[in-house]
């Protein structure tokens, strides 16, 4: 498998997916490589889709991804995994959290939520995985460490050190949360394994 | 501190900022400048005063004397804000500096969260002053210094822009040394300089004019030599492009073997050094986010550009540049997903504006809007806000539909929030007293400027390093702008809000409306326990015209029943006022 460089991790605003893409960027930078993340602030914030680029490389120029070249679309909601499937590499990997979070459009019954969500996914990628952060996250008392349950499934990607990511998040997380935050980062990581 | 790691545009400004030894800072908030401010507060900077201004024409006000005064200053905004202090910086450009000046405007192409997608580069031919333009936040934090450097040794304001992309990216910095103004602290007493009467002024205005040569020079010597404003990057002769800001890095991606001309200070440019790179290379190109201002001075100059057919709306990227330059060697994504249901940004569940456009859609009025988290009022299912112009402009436009069609006119009202009114609608409803209106002005006053991320404002009560801050009262301030008829209304009682409002529109003169409420996210905002749906719900959907993201249908049939997400709902009540079935409960109501 090719070294993962480019990451795009999607979801819905106040999930936490700038956080980790905080995370991943400073992984990548003291793991010695060169390292760069984009996303915009602001209106999308209130409950809108949110997308956040990471890459890393030798030398890293544009801070965005091109469409095609996404290698893993990390998505913490399963609507914002189609939404920004097609960004994908068709040689890529999807991991997405199944939990919903119905739009307004379709709480109010205007627009439907899509029901054949991997079947429409693994047009896009070569590899989809289901990964229930939310679902495990809520059983570890903590449901906002569903981003770290997201990442260590990740971690599981890469060759990078497990030892080097527990560093840096437990850098970046409140105290309190160090500890469930650490917890769901490992049961991110196994499930990838009992995946395979 | 030598020790590299990742900040973003914004960040890196504002360490920046303290290394090139700013002892003041100002501003008001906006997408994408805000963080700059932030950092400079909650960093560990201690040699600088930061404070948000009202607006942005108070702000640059302030910098200015604090510059006259001999402190570096600096002045953060978005690319609108500019708007409102171009007035102080028309002039401002004729004074120069005492202490360096910096004016950050932080441009937005794609309008990620804007009204428009103006390029204030156009600000600096404008104001005839040097801009600088970094294409990463190592850069951003670099020019800082450079930037106050130039402000004292030119006598100019000097205009650093950054974009979207630069300010909310992430890139690796390592911080270079402190360094403290030469300049003198102490007001000097100079009208000659600082007194732009029209005899004063003219004598400036030659200034202004020498002044343009020298930048014009010196964007010529610092091409490849201090201070390293602008570089060559040889690489093939085939193609060579002159570029700055994030375009730079879309062009490196795209064309690694391009030639690249690489502009730091943007404005004036070296254009005989790019005449000299013209002559080295095949092809040459001009790639640029947004308005064609560098190749049309390029042009201009007589030299030849080729087209590169990249549009001048919304966001460039690295696919447009390989698309068109790199001669249709692309590369693309998969066809996205058809029907993938929208997700737009929502007003929070528990926010205090909800109510007010329930309440304004259904009494049938016309409204003119402003902007903030109330601009969200516009979208389904509210759909109850029908202009949105620029800050402060709904109370101004409530008063000319009335004039133009008297009693034609629709029932009217003019809706802004707090940080708005304060920015810039107090004016407007002087102006309706005067000239002897009879409009209605809500404010919704939720304590906060919510939508830029919380910033502190006169009516908030804290400021930006989140300390306690005098509070204004509105009722007192807007009476004293000639309004009789205030009334102050609780945001979550639909029915009292309805009654001002009817009563609003029989009074004669300026009728003003306070909505108070705290905005449902501030951590001091009173939450009540969730409401919850019986078994009375008949699946009428009266509720979820509210748009609240804790009420949703069970299932997906249109007559299916609604439930209230406990987890999310604030107890606000609003969605148990609308039920015709009374089935919408909390604790301790009868069933
Ligand atoms: C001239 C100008 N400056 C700044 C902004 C950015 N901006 C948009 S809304 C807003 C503040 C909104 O605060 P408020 O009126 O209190 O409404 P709230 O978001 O709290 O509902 C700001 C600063 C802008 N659009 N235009
Ligand atoms: S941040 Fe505050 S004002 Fe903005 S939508 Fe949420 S509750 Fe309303
Ligand atoms: S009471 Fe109703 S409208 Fe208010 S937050 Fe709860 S669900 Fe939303």
């Amino acid at each position: 498998m090719p070294r993962i460089d480019d990451v795009l991790v999607v979801g819905v605003g106040g999930q936490g997916i700038i956080l980790a893409t905080d995370v991943i960027a400073e992984v990548f930078l003291r793991a010695g490589f060169d390292a760069k993340k984009s996303e915009v602030h602001g209106m999308a914030q209130r409950g809108g889709s949110v997308e956040s680029h990471v890459r890393r490389g030798e030398s890293v120029h544009s801070p965005l991804i091109s469409p095609g070249r996404v290698q893993v679309l990390l998505a913490l909601e399963g609507l914002e995994a189609l939404r920004y499937a097609h960004t994908l590499n068709p040689q890529g990997t999807i991991i997405f959290d199944p939990q919903r979070i119905p739009p307004l459009s379709v709480a109010t019954g205007a627009q439907e939520y899509p029901d054949d969500l991997t079947d429409q996914l693994s047009r896009y990628a070569a590899q989809v995985t289901e990964v229930k952060g939310y679902e495990i996250a809520s059983k570890l008392g903590n449901a906002r460490a569903q981003n770290s349950v997201l990442m260590g499934a990740l971690a599981s990607l890469t060759e990078l050190p497990r030892d080097l990511w527990l560093e840096v998040l437990d850098s970046r997380v409140p105290a309190k949360a160090v500890e469930v935050n650490r917890r769901a980062f490992e049961r991110g990581l196994e499930s990838m394994s009992e995946n395979r | 501190m030598s020790e590299c790691t990742l900040l973003s545009g914004n960040e890196a400004i504002a360490l920046g900022a303290h290394l090139a030894g700013v002892h003041f800072a100002t501003g008001y908030p906006g997408t994408p400048s805000t963080e700059i401010l932030e950092a400079l507060a909650q960093g560990d900077y201690e040699a600088v005063r930061v404070q948000w201004s009202i607006n942005e024409k108070v702000a640059l006000e302030v910098g200015i004397g604090a510059s006259l005064a001999g402190r570096r200053t600096l002045v953060t905004m978005k690319h609108v804000g500019v708007n409102v202090a171009a007035d102080p910086l028309m002039t401002l450009t004729y004074m120069g500096v005492k202490g360096g000046l910096v004016l950050v405007t932080a441009d937005d192409p794609g309008m990620h969260s804007s009204q428009n997608e103006q390029d204030n580069r156009n600000y600096a031919r404008f104001a005839k002053i040097p801009v600088l333009e970094p294409s990463d936040s190592q850069e951003a934090c670099d020019m800082m210094n450079t930037a106050f450097e130039l402000s004292e040794r030119f006598d100019t304001p000097v205009l650093l822009r950054t974009t979207t992309r630069i300010s909310h990216s992430k890139t690796p910095v390592t911080p270079g040394q402190r360094t403290e103004s030469p300049v003198e602290p102490g007001f000097t007493k100079d009208p000659s300089k600082s007194v732009m009467i029209p005899a004063y002024a003219r004598g400036r205005r030659l200034v202004v004019e020498e002044r343009s040569g020298q930048l014009a020079k010196l964007a010529e010597e610092s091409v490849d030599a201090p201070p390293h404003l602008s570089r060559v990057e040889m690489r093939s002769p085939d193609v060579g492009i002159i570029t700055g800001g994030i375009a730079y890095q879309y062009v490196r991606e795209a064309l690694p073997d391009a030639s690249i001309f690489k502009l730091g200070m943007t404005y004036p440019l070296p254009m005989e050094a790019i005449r000299s790179f013209a002559q080295m290379v095949d092809r040459l190109y001009v790639v640029e986010e947004l308005d064609p201002f560098w190749e049309t001075e390029i042009s201009a100059a007589g030299i030849e550009v080729t087209p590169t057919g990249l549009s001048s709306v919304g966001e460039l990227g690295a696919p447009a540049i390989l698309q068109t330059i790199g001669a249709g060697d692309s590369i693309v994504g998969a066809e996205p997903a058809g029907g993938i249901p929208v997700r737009p940004p929502v007003l929070c569940p528990g926010c205090p504006h909800r109510g007010v456009f329930f309440t304004l859609r259904r009494g049938g009025y016309a409204v003119t809007g402003d902007i903030g988290c109330y601009s969200l009022g516009v979208l389904p299912p509210l759909e109850a806000m029908h202009t949105c112009i620029c800050m402060g402009a709904s109370v101004g436009a409530a008063q000319g539909i009335e004039k133009a069609l008297g009693e034609d006119a629709p029932n009217t009202v003019a809706v802004i929030g707090d940080s708005t009114f304060l920015h810039s609608g107090m004016t407007g409803i002087a102006d309706a007293f005067f000239n002897g209106s009879n409009m209605t002005t809500l404010i919704l006053d939720n304590y906060t400027t919510a939508m830029t991320g919380h910033q502190g404002n006169p009516t908030a009560g804290y400021d930006v390093y989140r300390s306690e801050a005098p509070r204004l009262e509105f009722e007192p301030l807007v009476r004293g702008l000639g309004v009789d008829d205030v009334v102050r209304v609780n945001p979550y009682d639909m029915q009292a809000l309805e009654s001002a409002l009817k009563s609003a529109q029989e009074t004669r003169g300026p009728s003003v409306i306070i909505v108070e409420g705290a905005c449902a996210l501030l951590p001091w905002a009173e939450h009540s326990p969730p409401y919850r749906v019986t078994d009375e719900c008949i699946g009428c959907g009266m509720c979820l015209r509210l748009g609240c993201p804790a009420l949703r249908r069970k299932g997906t049939g249109k007559r299916d029943q609604v439930l209230i997400a406990a987890d999310l709902c604030t107890g606000c009540g609003l969605c148990a006022q609308v039920c015709p079935q009374s089935a919408i409960v909390t604790e301790g109501d009868d069933q």
